[in-house]
């Protein structure tokens, strides 16, 4: 039996209505052997995030004279869905969201500054529950602000689906795999421009707009949470060393 | 508040999935109440402020019913009187898992605002959540099961409420028919009352207290007529269903099979289904109350069939229930040895006759166990049980009787007798009532059930009528609010906005001479035509079909409304339509002289009809014209009149000849229908004075061709731009053994008939003609009809397309695209259409999957519920002329013989008296009643065969027990005369 994605009532499957988000939890500062870490829970959806450099590319042939290379590997850990998936393999759907963050911080990050250089983010899913992109997004934002690497603004990432004739935010796995079409959105929530914007499913266009805005909406609550808890997370840094 | 629901589940490959959903709880979830200011203000929010307390509580009550009741009483909730009900999330939630059609039911409750019910999200609140089972596990000593988890959960939540609303002096009660439960309730000292108990404190309760079956009866006092039927109930009648596990254990090793039963209109102990026989499909039939066992019309059955020495002949009889005539009371439960006997001496002459006519058996079989009930609300009568008298005193006219039995009589003549348990029988005698079945005890010879509603008095039009839309499950209430919110806000005064709609997408084809043709009176014009020369020698041809998409947007509230009633229907009297008047007869109808907005196809077309190029695009039409089909047949026919539209006609003719040719020659069968047309007058008896033969003339063919085509041409796009959802009507092949009485019959006429293929039969059926009798050809195609299947909307992607085959109208792909204003498939395949010109819109398959199977149920029932008017009508004809008429033998039984009066489109049957019978034989041969002359009595030898005309007495007699009253065309043979007794 089909269920609804929000009831006559106005209740998600989860208890949450269409416009809020999930519970989100930021952590910094987690690994001593890399300049930056982070780790991001949006409901079930876990993700960790180390960033190493900028430094030395490890291989030269990919240097650029005028401004910092950025690599990015994705990857999903096997229990991380309800299923065991078997031994880590190339994914093209890995490949994919790997290449979309890249893009995303090629334009966040002021590369410029580090000409023949690399900076190197490794994302690994720890727990898949809907919206994984958005949730890398946002962790790796926290994880290069952790690594103090010059950005022009945070990237905050939200993702928002299309059922029936309103738009839902923050999409988990159920309402992810009822078939609806998912729009992902990352932002600079100071300007408002848009760096990233995907979705793989049909949808009228007509309905692209409130989607979008609902989107944005997201984004901007994700940006206050995420630079409450930079703030919190720096004033408890000056605190334990006064001297940094 | 978080909590995280977590549960392992098998997955569908076999592993173990461990599955984490998270569940947040709030605090701001409204009470519901209009009285209450704490709450967070909720829009929803609909229960009255002051309510009069039951009798024996200090505070009015909300009433907070738990799953049970709303699934096994839900007539009695939609009872008008009830109002004021909090349903619980955790009580939908669990409904809508049991059955999503009570859930459908109730949601449309809820709606009403009259009814001021509102749903709680208990399960959501921070206050009323209980933990699932498996988090409390470890601290309560036995483990919760989940039901008694959503117990729990409603108790919660009527204490919950109680403790809100104490201060607005308001309460909860909980209403459960579970003793347990109300107990836990009492023990915490929460009000719960089981439902009887609830609906005895309401003012009018008796006719509720009927509705709830045997849960209204007082357990304090079995009454002593009750205790003796007990005791013959202990005799088993019927052989036991086999276990749920055991049936699919049988399916998975092929010793079972599974299937819907249809039970046949002329015998009700008789039912056939599909099934593979020796890897063909083939008809199976089951004949018998014991081999049907219990099994009524439209339940999926599991079934066993018999070894091939039990095979039966395809003859049967006629047999209604009034054959086994019993009595309610003690011996109504006994088991009825001679019918049982009766049908074993059946099955023994069967198997002698086997070996002479070894293809015209059919393989037999026997219900093992139900699958699936298919039982819905029966409308009919009931019969005064033996002993039973009519009371006329006024004074008794306030006593409640004590609770009676009486058999209810269905009107649908393929459903058994229904035990009912009443204490207004009194006032139910003579009327209409709809009946619901509760169950079927393997010891009770008919099935029980509780009264429901009155629709009128037996015989009133208007409850007939009303009778006849609930049999066949037509939604016929006026359209809602919200629906005609959905209309264009200008009303009848809404014109196109020629500059500003659509552009550039909509096309003006204004200048074109468009014109419409219909049959008289017709006010929802679908479609309209028109046809013009080109310069290179070829022809334009277009079809112009109402844009009711353009009015209707998906998942409005209209367009739901459509979706669920899927189809107009039309019945002798009257229309239920699908679309509000407004945009059926108006906006939409492609009415002569106004700007109209329409969906196009327009073909590039040689003057052979071959198609050089298609076009679709929306458009703006102004039809210069309604015709009626007369209308343009003279335009046809005289070729003088040389106007624009004269010749415009004329070239579509052309042209839909050129089609039609090719059409037949590509194996497009003729059918036929005996439909006839009744005259009604004028006034408001609205009585039928005469039929009238539906005529079919060239201008008929003419729309129909195009029509056609254009169908065709959509199904192609659509299915090319959405292969995985495209709705599409196929028709599948017919399976063969159907043919097998009607070639041999049409053998011994000497006319060879060849079934493989459809271009085959359409040759055979051409090649029948019998000079002396003109009727013979007409008469072959409507039995080729009845041999055909249904044809059927699917849904592209859910069958390979080799499946998409329309076997009727020889063509490779084929949909409903022509009358959107009557039919929900055609606005389907507009927005399609639309969808694939415009390269944009998004398409669910498994969406347009469910829809197709609604779709189907819906269209047969339409189509069943007009057949079903034309009886009802065909009866008012007849019931004050008897008359005689010529008829047809369609089918010979043992006992009967079933015939069609092509005059009035009646197919009934013709029982010959058992005293002729005794004289007659029955020529298993060929398949006829013959009897010897008889010098004695006069009486020449004679002989009834199929296709044979003959003539009948046609009358309206009272059938079955006086109560029962259902109106019944009898008919008696007439000429040749049968033997005297």
């Amino acid at each position: 039996m089909r269920r609804e994605i929000v009831s006559p009532e106005g209740f998600r499957q989860d208890g949450r209505r269409p416009e809020e988000l999930r519970r989100s939890h930021f952590r910094t500062s987690l690994f001593q052997q890399v300049d930056g870490s982070a780790y991001v829970e949006q409901g079930n959806t876990q993700c960790l995030v180390t960033v190493s450099g900028p430094r030395e590319p490890q291989m030269r042939s990919k240097s650029l004279p005028d401004r910092a290379v950025v690599t990015v590997e994705y990857a999903v850990a096997p229990f991380s869905a309800g299923e065991r998936k078997g031994p880590l393999r190339t994914n093209r759907a890995h490949t994919e969201v790997a290449a979309s963050l890249q893009a995303t911080f090629e334009a966040a990050i002021m590369t410029t500054l580090f000409p023949r250089s690399e900076i190197m983010i490794c994302v690994q899913m720890v727990q898949l529950d809907g919206s994984a992109l958005a949730t890398a997004i946002n962790a790796v934002s926290l994880a290069i602000i952790d690594a103090g690497i010059p950005v022009t603004d945070y990237v905050t990432a939200c993702s928002a689906g299309y059922i029936g004739s309103d738009p839902v935010l923050d999409l988990n796995y159920l309402e992810e795999s009822a078939g609806m079409p998912q729009l992902t959105l990352a932002l600079l929530p100071r300007t408002r421009k848009i760096v990233t914007m995907a979705m793989e499913q049909k949808l009228h266009l007509d309905h692209l707009e409130p989607t979008a805005e609902m989107c944005e909406e997201g984004c901007l609550q994700m940006y206050q949470q995420m630079n409450a808890y930079i703030a919190s997370a720096s004033k408890l840094a000056t605190l334990i060393t006064p001297s940094a | 508040m978080l909590h995280n629901h977590v549960f392992l589940r098998k997955t569908k490959k076999g592993s173990v999935a461990k599955i984490v959903k998270e569940h947040y709880l709030r605090t701001d979830i409204a009470c519901g109440s209009k009285a209450c200011t704490t709450c967070t203000p909720c829009k929803r929010a609909n229960l009255a402020e002051a309510l009069p307390p039951f009798p024996g509580s200090q505070v009015g009550e909300y009433i907070v019913p738990d799953t049970n009741v709303l699934f096994h009483h839900l007539d009695v909730i939609e009872h008008p009187s009830i109002s004021n009900l909090v349903i619980l999330q955790t009580v939908l939630e669990e409904l809508r898992h049991r059955s999503f059609q009570c859930f459908q039911r109730v949601r449309r409750l809820i709606d009403d605002p009259d009814r001021h019910f509102y749903v709680f999200s208990n399960d959501f609140h921070a206050e009323t959540y209980v933990p699932e089972p498996a988090a409390t596990a470890s601290t309560t000593a036995v483990a919760e099961s989940p039901n008694d988890r959503n117990d729990r959960a409603i108790r919660r939540a009527v204490q919950w409420y109680n403790a809100h609303l104490a201060a607005l002096h308001l309460g909860a009660v909980l209403v459960t028919n579970d003793v347990a439960n109300r107990q836990l309730a009492v023990n915490d000292g929460i009000p719960a009352l089981s439902l009887r108990d609830f609906v005895q404190k309401l003012p009018g309760s008796v006719p509720l207290l009927d509705m709830l079956g045997a849960a209204g009866d007082d357990p304090t006092a079995p009454s002593s007529k009750d205790a003796v039927a007990d005791a013959s109930r202990l005799a088993t009648v019927y052989p036991e269903h086999a276990a749920p596990a055991s049936i699919q254990a049988g399916i998975a090793t092929g010793v079972y099979q599974m299937g819907t039963l249809h039970i046949s209109p002329h015998n009700f102990q008789e039912a056939t289904l599909l099934a593979d026989v020796n890897k063909q499909r083939v008809e199976v039939l089951i004949s018998g109350r014991m081999d049907l066992n219990r099994a009524m019309d439209g339940d999926v059955v599991a079934f066993q069939l018999f070894p091939k020495e039990q095979w039966k002949s395809i003859v049967s009889k006629v047999q209604e229930q009034e054959d086994d005539d019993e009595a309610v009371g003690s011996d109504a439960d006994a088991v009825d040895d001679d019918d049982d006997d009766d049908d074993d001496d059946d099955a023994a002459a069967d198997a002698n006759a086997s070996a002479s006519s070894e293809s015209l058996l059919m393989p037999t079989a026997r219900v093992v166990g139900i699958v699936k009930r298919n039982w819905r609300p029966l409308c009919g009568t009931l019969e005064a049980p033996p002993g039973f008298k009519q009371h006329v005193d006024a004074a008794r006219e306030h006593v409640i009787d004590p609770i009676q039995s009486a058999f209810f009589w269905p009107i649908d003549k393929r459903m058994p007798k229904v035990r009912v348990r009443t204490r207004q029988l009194r006032h139910l005698l003579g009327q209409r009532i709809v009946v619901a079945l509760d169950a079927w005890p393997q010891n009770s010879r008919y099935p029980t059930g509780h009264f429901v509603r009155v629709l009128g008095a037996v015989g009133d039009r208007a409850a007939e009528s009303e009778a006849l839309l609930l049999e066949h499950d037509i939604a016929h209430a006026p359209f809602n609010a919200r629906v005609l919110a959905c209309l264009p806000h200008q009303g009848d005064r809404w014109t196109v906005d020629v500059d500003t709609i659509d552009k550039p997408d909509r096309v003006d084809l204004r200048h074109l001479a468009i014109c419409s043709i219909d049959p008289p009176g017709c006010t929802d014009i679908d479609d309209a035509l028109h046809a013009r020369p080109l310069p290179n020698g070829n022809i334009e041809a277009g079809v112009h079909i109402a844009d009711v998409s353009y009015f209707v947007k998906p998942d409005t509230p209209m367009d739901i409304e459509a979706s669920q009633r899927c189809t107009s229907v039309y019945l002798v009297d009257k229309r239920i339509d699908m679309l509000p008047t407004l945009l059926g007869t108006n906006l939409c109808s492609l009415r002569s002289n106004v700007d109209r907005l329409a969906f196009s196809c327009v073909w590039e077309m040689t003057p052979a009809g071959e198609v050089v190029s298609t076009r679709f695009h929306k458009s703006m039409i102004r039809s210069q014209a309604s015709f009626t089909y007369d209308e343009a047949q003279a335009r046809i026919n005289d070729t003088s009149m040389n106007d624009t539209l004269s010749t415009n006609v004329r070239l579509l003719n052309q042209l839909a000849k050129a089609l039609r040719k090719r059409r037949i020659a590509a194996g497009a069968v003729t059918l036929a229908s005996p439909e006839v047309k009744f005259r009604l007058d004028d006034k408001e008896q609205q009585d039928p004075v005469d039929v009238e033969m539906k005529e079919l003339m060239e201008s008929n063919q003419l729309v129909e061709e195009f029509m056609l085509l254009a169908n065709i041409h959509v199904a192609r796009k659509i299915q090319q731009a959405f292969p995985d959802a495209a709705m599409l009507r196929c028709h599948p092949a017919p399976p063969s053994n159907r043919f097998d009485a009607l070639i041999r019959a049409v053998g011994q006429r000497g006319f060879p008939m060849v079934v493989d293929t459809s271009k085959h039969l359409s040759d055979s059926l051409d090649a029948i003609q019998l000079p002396e009798d003109p009727y013979f050809n007409k008469l072959v195609r409507i039995m080729t009809t009845r041999c055909m299947q249904q044809a059927a909307y699917i849904c592209a992607g859910s069958v390979n397309p080799s499946g998409y085959w329309h076997y009727g109208l020889a063509t490779d792909i084929y949909t409903h695209f022509t009358s959107p204003i009557r039919r929900y498939a055609d606005l389907i395949v507009h927005r399609m259409l639309h969808a694939a010109i415009l390269r944009d819109g998004q398409l669910a398959r498994d969406r347009m999957k469910r829809l197709a199977d609604v779709l189907n149920v819906r269209h047969r029932n339409a189509q069943m519920a007009s057949r079903a008017s034309i009886v009802l009508f065909t009866n008012l004809f007849f019931r004050n002329k008897p008359a005689t008429e010529e008829a047809y033998i369609l089918r010979v039984l043992k006992n009967a013989v079933i015939v069609l009066i092509p005059k009035y489109g009646i197919e009934n049957a013709v029982v010959l008296p058992k005293a002729s019978l005794a004289k007659c034989d029955f020529d298993e041969k060929d398949i006829a009643i013959t009897w010897p002359a008889d010098a004695a009595s006069q009486t020449r030898a004679g002989k009834l065969a199929l296709f044979q005309k003959i003539k009948v007495h046609i009358e309206i007699v009272h059938q079955g027990p006086e109560a029962a009253q259902r109106l019944q065309l009898q008919l008696t043979l007439v000429d040749p005369p049968l033997p005297a007794a």
